[in-house]
């Protein structure tokens, strides 16, 4: 049945040859990734990066890779459409900030639970976990709380390799950033 | 006479004319850079962009082009989807953690008020006999300990 399928789809041309007005070879290089029934998918692709550019890239990778690459160019042109001035760097924007917020929180909600433990810990039954028990002294304890917030600044630097690369794009053009 | 041309004319070879619509935005000292939106975009599609938002609004557009376009020849498979991908799952871990921690503490809470209520009236007695007073001040308290 899927070879029946298949060989009534290789009759109808694909989404981008209708596009594009033109004859669809059975090497099409658009035809896996752009089936005739989402023509959309294609004119936005199209529109933002252009049929001949989507092609060079395609041809560019392993076979194995290009429905991702296609699925991530659709993602990208459909967000640039949505925002053409930011496009996906607007999303990016956004989402960092959203974690940079949950990472603060995130932090200062385990000093919270780090200073109740201290604070229950002359009630705590004598099984109670024995690395809380080692830290707690009366010198020690405003200096164990300030080493717990001071181990979390991690959660403040947000440190993924992409991101790294886009604040140093961001360093190279300067004044969107700024 | 040094050339005023600018980097989307100086790639193409051709005049830059004073009207240029890439001439603010490609200047000729970083050719590269349009070299690189060029490559992912072509110069017609940039072009429209251009035509199709305010003039205010270009430099910031060129900006995030030539970001994305930089992202997508470094991962030709994902480029800034990539990027997007990878803050979603820092999102949503970000978020579980946060969840995990806040049910944490609410448990530390829910035991320390069981542990600080006093069981019956005859401990509180008991108290008051030996003289342990919660209003005492500690110099008071150290005659004790």
């Amino acid at each position: 049945m899927l070879e029946a399928l298949s060989k009534a789809r290789r009759h109808s041309p694909c989404a981008s040859c209708k596009l594009l007005r033109r004859r669809c070879t059975k090497d099409c290089i658009f035809a896996p990734y752009f089936p005739p029934e989402e023509p959309h998918k294609f004119a936005i692709v199209h529109k933002v990066f252009g049929a001949s550019n989507v092609s060079k890239m395609l041809q560019e990778l392993p076979r194995h890779q290009r429905a991702d690459a296609v699925s991530s160019l659709v993602y990208e042109a459909n967000a640039r459409t949505r925002d053409p001035v930011y496009g996906c760097v607007g999303a990016i924007f956004y989402l960092q900030n959203q974690v940079s917020q949950l990472q603060v929180q995130l932090a200062m909600a385990q000093t919270e639970m780090l200073c109740i433990q201290m604070n229950q810990e002359p009630l705590a039954p004598a099984s109670a976990d024995q690395d809380v028990i080692s830290r707690v002294s009366s010198d020690d304890v405003s200096y164990s709380c300030l080493h717990n917030i001071t181990n979390h600044h991690q959660y403040f630097n947000f440190n993924s390799t992409n991101v790294i690369q886009y604040n140093n794009l961001k360093r190279e053009s300067s004044s969107l950033w700024t | 006479m040094t050339s005023t041309r600018c980097a989307a004319c100086k790639y193409f070879r051709r005049r830059c004319r004073p009207d240029c619509i890439f001439a603010p935005y490609f200047p000729a000292d970083n050719p590269q850079r349009f070299a690189c939106v060029h490559k992912i975009y072509g110069a017609s599609n940039i072009g429209k962009m251009l035509e199709e938002l305010p003039v205010e609004l270009r430099v910031d557009a060129m900006e995030s082009l030539y970001y994305e376009a930089k992202c997508r020849i470094q991962d030709p498979v994902y480029g800034c989807a990539g990027i997007v991908s990878l803050l979603h799952q820092e999102l949503h871990s970000a978020q579980s953690q946060l969840a995990k921690v806040q049910a944490e503490i609410a448990f530390l809470d829910a035991t320390n008020v069981a542990l600080a209520k006093p069981t019956s009236s005859a401990d509180a007695s008991l108290v008051q006999e030996n003289g342990i007073d919660q209003g005492l001040d500690d110099q008071f308290n150290m005659w004790f300990y």
